[in-house]
């Protein structure tokens, strides 16, 4: 059984080290240039098309997938070494992200080849913005309980009902989501439901943005009323869906983004406390830092098997668990140090108001993406406890 | 603990095999737990020594088995699955020290001493050793130490024979000896200068991270019989591994030794490919005590949990896993003396080098 669990130490190769100075260098003129400010967190907020193009003419979008469609063929190592660089320097990858990680890898594996040929490109290029339709109002967490309906008609389906809690509806071109296509059956409750992909900014479709407590719009509730989606944006097995959700996950739960989204005020502190700290402060960062370190190397080693081609969904749902608490922690344990950070020092305001949005930001994290409690849910299933 | 099959099958590594064997037939936890006269004791330690394990890190040519540093830390996390009061790890450090100098290790159990951070032994001009050192372990088993000295030329390694140390027997929270061992002008077997970057640091962080792997696997077995044991207790009508919360906390504990295993073996492998010691390789060895006592004490307290009070019996093989796990912590700088001076590493670098040095490799 801990035969499962084993993080192997994985390490970057130097294809990987060079990689990471390109996008360094890049990261930077970016910021020379004004296109974002890496002290200001809330990239969420800004939609930044321009930056989303140079990401894609730099052939980092889609850079593990298949030349033909727009990739490069490179090693989900180096889309690691990508993506923590793009973290940590809070680059704005709304408009992206979503697409590389996640919504691209569904239609490589399930949408017909005129689709890939089409859209898969476009990905590539930093051109369109996908999101997820997977949550409605009366069914979160428990996925299998979607209602909003694909009714077949002539030539496709119409769909009617409501997704919610859509982070970038409203700039996405694309959604992928999963609507009900036949009741469940006694036998198989997760039966019935059928992935889809969907036009966006269509008739038949309003999106209603929704306010969070971080002072953000960046979720929504998204509104089907006889809207059509044709026969060929059917993807993968009709009424089969529930097999196709878990290998997602993999690629879903374990990257650095499930622990690097409040590091900054890490960063900060450090910048706070200067050269010489005191025991306390000493002690603090000390032990952030080797947290910190620890989840990396999980984490990376994750992304080692699924470069060769496994499927860790237990050790991705230990990465998120124990990445995602100690995300959600960390402003508030940067601030218990902070009290204690000199009047004098430079960088005060701007911690501060770091910590201001990173503590709003906090409860999210361990919500979005699977929650805690189904995340141990599904490692209990692999220690053989249910 | 009727596992141990899985682990032996698991094993990819000559060493670990040899050793998993020999635990398996001769240090059986339950069996072992039983034996009020630790009459097992010494058919284990020499059925280790004619495999040649506790030496593992010495070369042929200086008495050793010329194991990598690799298999020696590999052997260390399969001990920890075994948690067994013996002077192994301890062994292997002082072999790997003395080595470091060149020097011939002679049969026997063997420790290394300082043990903490904050003792020093002192040489004087005629070569008499001279200092105390708290918290040394297996101090009272060891038939020589292994020690790192500081005189007006810098730093010395010493063999020296046992007897002529004054010894203050202690336990530490696993009762394992873990003792006081003051030297008086003692003269040492040997002596010999430490090469360039070995020093009191470079021990700690090696002493660190054997640690380490012994906590992670003692976590590893942790979770084993608590999975097992959940599986089997019946409570409410029903197996408390149906439990939700029961289920919660086990996914946790899974976590804790997950996280563990990671950073103990990131930091064996870091050490074992360094060519040289730099911030990288402090900041793994460093991480690495850190993580793993933070998770003995959270691991631990769940796996107790799980158990209720037949866990807490002194019949019950548990505590000898998690007392253990406990008091290895303290052993060659507790996880607060790291953290502080990893944050002090953290803080000279400066802000904007701490991701470059989290993302070095």
């Amino acid at each position: 059984m801990t035969a499962a669990l084993r993080f192997d130490p994985i390490r970057l190769p130097e294809t990987c080290e060079q990689l990471r100075k390109e996008v360094r260098a890049f990261l930077a003129e970016e910021i020379a240039a004004g296109t974002f400010d890496p002290h200001k967190p809330n990239r969420e907020d800004t939609d930044v098309p321009e930056f989303s193009r140079k990401v894609g003419a730099k052939g980092w979008l889609g850079m593990t997938w298949p030349k033909k469609y727009g990739g490069q063929e490179r090693s989900f190592l180096e889309r690691y070494v990508v993506t923590e660089e793009m973290r940590v320097a809070n680059a704005p990858t709304r408009r992206f992200f979503v697409a590389d990680r996640q919504s691209g890898p569904v239609l490589l594996k399930y949408a017909p080849e005129h689709i890939k040929m089409d859209i898969l490109p476009r990905i590539c290029r930093g051109e369109i913005c996908f999101a997820i339709g997977m949550s409605e109002p009366n069914s979160g967490s428990d996925l299998f309980a979607a209602k909003t309906r694909a009714t077949k008609t002539d030539g496709g389906y119409l769909i009617n009902g409501t997704k919610i809690w859509t982070s970038s509806a409203h700039i996405a071109d694309y959604m992928i989501a999963i609507f009900r296509t036949s009741p469940p059956t006694k036998e198989n409750r997760r039966h019935g439901l059928t992935q889809f992909l969907v036009k966006m900014k269509q008739p038949g479709i309003k999106v209603n943005p929704i306010g969070q407590i971080t002072g953000q719009y960046e979720f929504n509730e998204v509104v089907f009323t006889d809207f059509f989606v044709p026969d060929d944006h059917v993807l993968g097995e009709v009424d089969g869906a529930w097999k196709q959700a878990t290998s997602e996950l993999a690629y879903e739960r374990s990257g650095p983004e499930r622990f690097l989204e409040t590091y900054y005020v890490l960063t900060e502190l450090v910048r706070a406390v200067g050269p010489d700290p005191d025991t306390r402060s000493a002690e603090g960062i000390g032990r952030l830092v080797a947290q910190l370190h620890t989840m990396r190397r999980m984490s990376v080693s994750v992304a080692g098997m699924l470069q060769a081609g496994k499927e860790p969904v237990v050790e991705a749902s230990i990465v998120k668990d124990i990445g995602t608490v100690w995300e959600q922690q960390l402003p508030h344990r940067v601030r218990d140090l902070a009290a204690f950070v000199e009047e004098t020092a430079t960088n005060r305001e701007t911690l501060e108001r770091q910590l201001d949005f990173a503590i709003k930001t906090a409860p999210k994290l361990t919500i979005q993406g699977g929650t805690t409690e189904v995340l141990r849910g599904i490692i209990a299933r692999g220690l053989g406890l249910r | 603990m009727a596992k141990t099959g899985n682990a032996v099958a698991e094993s990819d590594n000559i060493v670990v095999e040899t050793a998993e064997k020999i635990f398996a037939d001769l240090a059986d936890p339950q069996t072992i737990n039983n034996d009020k006269t630790n009459s097992w004791q010494a058919p284990l330690w020499q059925a280790l020594s004619e495999a040649g394990l506790p030496l593992s890190w010495v070369p042929d040519e200086l008495g050793g088995s010329g194991a990598s540093l690799a298999d020696g830390f590999a052997l260390l996390n399969a001990a920890g699955r075994f948690a067994v009061a013996i002077p192994l790890a301890e062994t292997m450090l002082a072999g790997w020290l003395l080595a470091q100098a060149k020097m011939t290790s002679p049969e026997g159990e063997m420790t290394v001493m300082p043990a903490s951070p904050k003792d020093r032994i002192t040489v004087d001009a005629d070569g008499a050793l001279s200092g105390r050192c708290r918290g040394v372990p297996f101090a009272k088993a060891a038939r020589h130490f292994a020690v790192l000295a500081h005189g007006p030329d810098g730093v010395s390694i010493a063999l020296v024979d046992a007897s002529k140390g004054r010894i203050e027997s202690g336990l530490n929270v696993g009762y394992d000896h873990s003792d006081t061992v003051t030297l008086d002008k003692v003269q040492p077997l040997a002596i010999e200068a430490a090469p360039d970057g070995v020093d009191q640091t470079r021990l700690m962080l090696m002493g660190g991270v054997a640690r380490s792997l012994q906590i992670a696997g003692a976590l590893e077995s942790m979770l084993d019989i608590s999975v097992r044991y959940s599986n089997e207790r019946v409570a409410f009508e029903k197996k408390i591994s149906k439990f939700q919360a029961v289920q919660h906390n086990l996914a946790r504990l899974a976590g804790e030794s997950a996280a563990a295993l990671a950073a103990a073996t990131s930091a064996a492998d870091a050490i074992a490919n360094a060519k040289t010691f730099d911030d990288e390789v402090y900041l793994e060895a460093a991480s690495a005590k850190i993580r793993c006592a933070e998770a003995a004490e959270k691991g631990g307290a769940i796996a107790h949990q799980v158990h209720g009070a037949i866990g807490f019996t002194i019949e019950h093989i548990l505590h000898r896993y998690s007392l253990r796990a406990l008091a290895w912590r303290d052993d060659f700088g507790s996880e607060s003396h790291w953290a502080v001076e990893l944050g002090k590493l953290v803080a000279s670098r400066g802000a904007d080098e701490l991701w470059p040095l989290v993302a070095s490799r």
